[in-house]
């Protein structure tokens, strides 16, 4: 068993877990910070999308003592215009990934405002157009298939 | 996943110390593969020994022009990298085809280098596999194996190696820099990667208890892109994937590397059809000789023979736009 310091949507938690607990697990059975989906658990769906001092990442697989002393957010600690621009966009219908969907479109967010490029930026190019919002948001798979409404929904923020 | 003990490591001698020390112990970095295959029992260290806090995570001018890239360095920061963009666009390009934005974020430079290969019956525990388990046979070869190997295979094994980012630096001449209780050695790529013969479970030159601390990247001046083909717009494993770099002057090929990706069970250097090229006319007949040159010992099996053809055209087309770019044809992309 490890005791771990970590900073959770703000506060400073102590965790008393296993090493092989991943940060999913840890933030959902120990924190009850079920907002947090579990999908594929193996890195596919996004479901579990966190962001780790501010950059997104797959909760399933990171271990949760390798996140010692980091600032973890989660859907619980985000307060952003863009979840009531899925509301207003309809950019879920069963809602599981949504969590995931809306950490993720922050940290891409942020990435994107930071100059980062994608797969699809061509040379010179700023602008966040639809096609590098599905480039940039295709680590988080929706299969009620919903994409429309949240490409709409983070253009809207984005705008 | 089978319980192991944790260790996190200060420092580089720690860490090596740790690993040598420890039988059936593992090095971790993002964990964006290690975890995974742990979960699956097909990875079972007693020892995992995180390497996060080590500092690692640099990203260096060389004095001859080349860079130095920590192990450590996330793939994003690497991929969005000023030096990187500008000098070797085809290693942000292929970085930026791998994997999601998540996953980048948080695998690292060393770690991409050391992935396992994505054949499902690696990950079958029910499954023959002579990677996973050796001499059990392989499933593959006789089943589902579309996304299976053509070039350097075995009868023992047909798996790929996943990288995107791997096949860049094949094609660009990295140096892997690697450290244990003996000291630092550099291991040029071309030499880091098996192919797997009758031990497809040896794939690396890496000893278990060395840890990679940094790859060296010479310079380039040739323009390069990367150009990879998959079953949708992203977020896919490569069918098949072209790095390619490609100097024309006076209509002729002057410097060429060319790397494949999704066609062996490592980042495939083409030096075949770089002998073709080099002093050969900057033309589609050139770059088709080429990738037909580079193609021929090619193995296809029922579900992956298309590769072969697949793998010349995108030679071909990944060359074409290069060539046209240097002739000031067309766009840029």
């Amino acid at each position: 068993m490890v005791t771990l310091r970590m900073r959770v949507n703000g506060t400073t938690r102590s965790l008393d877990i296993e090493p092989w607990v991943s940060l999913l697990d840890a933030l959902r059975e120990q924190l009850d910070l079920t907002g947090t989906k579990k999908g594929c658990d193996q890195g596919a769906c996004g479901a579990c999308t966190v962001l780790a001092d501010g950059e997104r990442i797959n909760s399933c697989l990171a271990l949760a003592v390798q996140y010692e002393d980091r600032d973890i957010t989660t859907i619980e600690g985000i307060t952003h215009p863009i979840q009531q621009a899925f509301i207003e966009h309809d950019g879920f219908q069963c809602g599981y990934c949504t969590s995931g969907q809306i950490c993720s479109a922050i940290g891409m967010l942020a990435e994107h405002g930071a100059g980062m490029p994608s797969a699809v930026t061509e040379p010179g190019a700023t602008g966040l157009s639809e096609a590098e919002i599905r480039e940039r948001m295709s680590g988080n798979l929706c299969r009620c298939g919903a994409y429309n409404g949240i490409v709409d929904a983070i253009k809207e923020v984005a705008r | 996943m089978k319980p192991f003990a944790y260790v996190s490591a200060p420092d580089v001698a720690t860490a090596v110390r740790v690993i040598a020390a420890e039988p059936n112990a593992k090095f971790i970095g993002g964990g964006t593969n290690l975890v995974d295959l742990m979960r699956e029992d097909i990875e079972q260290p007693d020892t995992v020994v995180d390497i996060t806090r080590l500092p690692l995570t640099e990203i260096e001018e060389l004095p001859g022009g080349g860079v130095r890239v920590g192990a450590l360095v996330r793939n994003s920061h690497l991929a969005a990298h000023r030096l990187i963009r500008t000098r070797y666009p085809v290693l942000s390009q292929a970085i930026l085809a791998g994997a999601s934005a998540q996953l980048r974020n948080m695998a690292t430079v060393g770690g991409n280098l050391l992935q396992r290969t994505r054949c499902p019956y690696f990950y079958d525990g029910a499954a023959a596999c002579n990677k996973r388990v050796p001499g059990s046979g392989c499933d593959a070869i006789g089943g589902f194996n579309r996304n299976h190997a053509v070039l350097g295979v075995s009868d023992d094994c047909i798996a790929t190696h996943p990288s995107d980012m791997c096949v860049a630096l094949a094609a660009l001449d990295a140096t892997v820099e690697v450290q244990s209780v003996r000291g630092l050695r550099r291991v040029p790529l071309a030499d880091f990667y098996r192919l797997p013969g009758g031990t497809p479970h040896l794939e690396t030159a890496l000893e278990p208890d060395e840890l990679i601390t940094a790859v060296e990247v010479p310079e380039l001046t040739a323009p390069s892109s990367y150009r990879k083909v998959r079953d949708r717009a992203s977020y896919a494993f490569a069918l098949v994937s072209v790095a390619a770099a490609l100097e024309v002057t006076d209509g002729v090929v002057t410097d060429v590397r060319l790397a494949l990706g999704g066609v062996a069970a490592k980042p495939w250097r083409a030096r075949q059809a770089e002998a073709v090229l080099l002093g050969a006319p900057a033309t589609d007949e050139s770059f088709r000789r080429a990738a037909e040159a580079e193609l021929e010992p090619a193995v296809g099996r029922p579900d992956n023979t298309f590769k072969i053809e697949l793998a010349q055209r995108t030679i071909v087309a990944t060359l074409r736009r290069l060539s046209d770019r240097s002739l000031g044809v067309g766009r840029m992309a």
